[in-house]
């Protein structure tokens, strides 16, 4: 589909300094589905987008898509009105030919921008969900009854309530998080003290405060985001800075699946698109519950989902800056409860990243979910099964990556370390190689060099690959004797992480931020 | 350029581990700059004594080199690029050292016994030892117990390096220090065994003197059998 324009965005002055961004993976994309069989879920989205259409509770919105050639009546139902909305393909097809296929996420340091380039499989790894619940882990250590001379250490998990101080400890770690490349909120902030007038500022200010990667986050309020913009603005100098530098973004589920679009997040949809700032539209059907649990069905329905929720953003205002927003997941059979860390996640996730590389729209995918309450063999599992495919898949942003357990109910900073370990590794599996005449030329070189020598033996040259960033190294957290270490090991190198300097903001932007947006909690002032 | 500049930079490419001038080094940028074998070629042709090149300019460098080994900042590649230098700069100085009065640490043959082809560990032991200061005699792979008896014999070798992969041909080990021991040759040669299916009991059990897990400890056990 042939785009209309780019909306990177650049500054005349900030042109001046080398352009960089974070490296992510370029990989080689692993795909599913062959072409004919993406334009058939296309077409079978654009055949649901028609008939039976959506189902739109936001009368703007609903009014929007009529001026635009939609079908649109009305339906009173008990509690609601509600508007249904029939698209023609032509509309959806002309928003999606407009939507910007490449554009920068900003960031407070500039070496962590993201450019996210639809056409470019350059993978970024994030954090993400909004859990209740932090989870701590200690070691202890415990006395064999047989042999009261044999001791193990054990770790030991607490439960803690989400808090802002919490979040802030979250961003902190995140940032020292080598692989970590973006920081979506992962916790939900419950001091008692936060309202819901109170909390997106708050929860911007302990994100933004504690990191300087690139921050997303839900809006909880309408009423806050002009609070939000305010601080953001005083951090990245200005209100033209921010939006050449966007240093935050939005997620925006604006679809209650199945085909229900609510009515507080599109008027969240309508303000954030006129702010000029980017913004997820996502949507997370359960397939077997919310959307088919069969393949075509789910992938059919969530992708109709997405593109009119993106039809509504470049109607608001063409040429908007959006991501592709696909969190697809499936229903465990035995309690209805998400179940991720399995092989159809993969598939409806692989589908929905190939359907945005047609739609040449950045792809914001899911990865690193799973079913286990604590960190160890299940969570691992779960994890890389998901972590390690979506990579492959070449998704632009791929979030939920960091510290989840139990679904995505808990946020476990030890498990953000753990996998911090693993998105390195698949990084380092998944770049290019690095076969090119020159190399091969070297090789042949060294092999020549090699079996001219007394013992033929290749270790002297490792170096060369050592300094060329070619070797990995073993897995960091291993124990040397029969013994499994791993979390002990892990625990030991988070105190390391967290004990190194925070990037707070400077106390001038601090006290300024302190002064003009109201709501913040005083306990949030670190650094000073 | 005067001595002691030769030997602090001498010192500083065994450190690095740049044999020669095309080698690079564990820091990046030194690829082209004169390396060991030109240093040590162009300080002999300059006077300087050899036995200062290996006090000053090598074993206090290889001491540098344990240390960083031991402090995890260096890996096996750099022990063993570090330990070729040495090596290499012996290969230029052992006639000039002769000449000199001074020798090396002792004649040390190794070998891996026969059936058994497998010699990266072996190989790694004879370039340490080699980078240590011994003169390395090393007989290869899959060698029959006679050749390893000769090379004892003839090299009056005061050292026997023995080297297994298999379960199956490690016992080769014990029909060498037989053979030893009828030739009269065994109180005259101490025998250090080494490889993966080998063990401290296996030594005792064969009579070896004994078992080394790795060439770092086979060069700590040979400073305990000169002391």
């Amino acid at each position: 589909m042939a785009k209309q324009h780019d909306a990177e965005q650049s500054n005349p002055k900030e042109e001046r300094v080398p352009r960089s961004y974070r490296e992510g993976v370029l990989v080689k994309p692993y795909e599913r589905l062959n072409q004919d069989q993406v334009k058939l879920l296309h077409e079978a989205s654009l055949s649901i987008l028609a008939d039976p259409g959506v189902w739109c509770y936001n009368e703007r919105a609903a009014r929007l898509f009529k001026a635009h050639g939609a079908r649109v009546w009305e339906e009173r139902e008990k509690h609601a009105t509600c508007w249904r909305v029939s698209f023609p393909p032509g509309l959806i097809n002309e928003a999606i030919g407009q939507v910007p296929s490449r554009f920068i996420l900003g960031a407070r340091k500039w070496e962590n921008r993201l450019l996210l380039d639809a056409e470019v499989p350059r993978a970024y790894f994030g954090s993400g969900s909004e859990a209740n619940i932090w989870m701590e882990v200690e070691m202890e250590d415990f006395v064999s009854l047989r042999d009261g001379d044999m001791r193990v250490r054990v770790p030991r998990f607490m439960e803690l309530r989400g808090s802002t101080a919490l979040l802030s400890r979250a961003a902190r770690l995140c940032d020292k998080l080598e692989h970590l490349d973006f920081f979506i909120r992962p916790l939900n902030i419950q001091d008692p003290e936060i309202t819901p007038d109170t909390h997106d500022v708050n929860k911007f200010f302990a994100s933004l405060n504690n990191t300087a990667k690139h921050v997303q986050a839900g809006l909880t309020k309408l009423e806050s985001l002009n609070h939000v913009l305010r601080m953001a603005e005083l951090i990245a100098g200005g209100a033209g800075a921010l939006r050449k530098n966007p240093i935050i973004s939005f997620i925006a589920c604006v679809f209650k699946s199945p085909l229900q679009i609510v009515d507080d997040t599109a008027e969240k949809v309508f303000a954030i698109v006129e702010a000029g700032l980017p913004i997820v539209i996502s949507s997370s059907p359960q397939g077997g519950s919310s959307a088919p649990i069969q393949e075509p069905g789910m992938v059919a329905q969530i992708n109709a989902e997405i593109l009119a929720g993106i039809t509504l953003t470049q109607l608001i205002k063409g040429g908007a800056p959006v991501l592709y927003g696909s969190v697809p997941v499936r229903a465990r059979l035995d309690d209805l409860h998400d179940l991720y860390g399995c092989p159809e996640f993969n598939n409806y996730n692989i589908d929905c990243v190939q359907l945005a590389r047609f739609y040449k729209i950045p792809c914001y995918s899911t990865a690193g979910v799973g079913d286990a309450k604590v960190p160890g063999m299940q969570a691992t599992f779960e994890k890389l099964l998901t972590h390690l495919y979506m990579a492959m898949s070449g998704a632009q942003y791929i979030h939920y990556a960091f510290g989840l357990l139990d679904r995505t109910n808990s946020f476990c900073p030890l498990q953000a370390v753990l996998d911090n370990e693993h998105i390195g590794k698949i990084k380092q599996c998944l770049r290019e190689p690095k076969v090119e005449p020159t190399v091969i030329e070297d090789m042949l070189g060294t092999v020549k060099k090699v079996m001219g020598s007394p013992h033929r033996l290749y270790v002297r040259y490792v170096r060369k690959a050592v300094h060329g960033g070619d070797v990995s190294s073993p897995y960091m957290f291993e124990a040397k004797g029969l013994e499994d270490k791993v979390l002990e090991n892990a625990l030991d190198y988070m105190a390391k992480l967290e004990a190194a300097q925070a990037p707070y903001l400077n106390p001038g932007t601090r006290e300024q931020i302190f002064k003009e947006v109201p709501g913040l909690l005083p306990g949030l002032r670190q650094g000073t | 350029m005067q001595k002691q500049e030769f030997l602090e930079k001498i010192a500083f490419n065994v450190i690095q581990g740049r044999v020669e001038a095309e080698d690079e080094g564990f820091d990046e940028g030194l690829e082209g700059q004169p390396a060991v074998i030109e240093l040590v070629e162009e300080a002999i042709a300059q006077g300087v004594d050899p036995r200062s090149v290996v006090l000053e300019g090598m074993t206090k460098a290889m001491d540098v080199v344990g240390k960083k080994f031991e402090r995890e900042e260096y890996l096996i590649p750099d022990m063993l690029a570090s330990a070729e230098c040495v090596g290499a700069a012996m290969d230029i100085l052992s006639p000039h050292l002769v000449k000199a009065g001074a020798g090396t640490k002792g004649k040390f043959v190794i070998a891996t016994v026969a059936g058994d082809l497998h010699e990266i560990g072996k190989n790694i032991v004879a370039i340490m030892l080699k980078g240590g200061g011994y003169e390395v005699i090393d007989l290869g792979a899959d060698v029959p117990t006679d050749q390893i008896i000769e090379a004892v014999k003839e090299h009056q070798a005061g050292f026997l390096g023995l080297s297994a992969l298999l379960t199956t041909t490690m016992r080769g080990m014990g029909e060498v220090i037989e053979e030893l021991t009828k030739e009269g040759l065994r109180n005259r040669v101490k025998v250090l065994i080494g490889g993966a299916p080998t063990s401290a009991e296996f030594a005792k059990e064969i009579g070896a003197d004994c078992h080394c897990k790795d060439a770092f400890e086979a060069l700590d056990t040979l400073k305990g059998m000169a002391a």
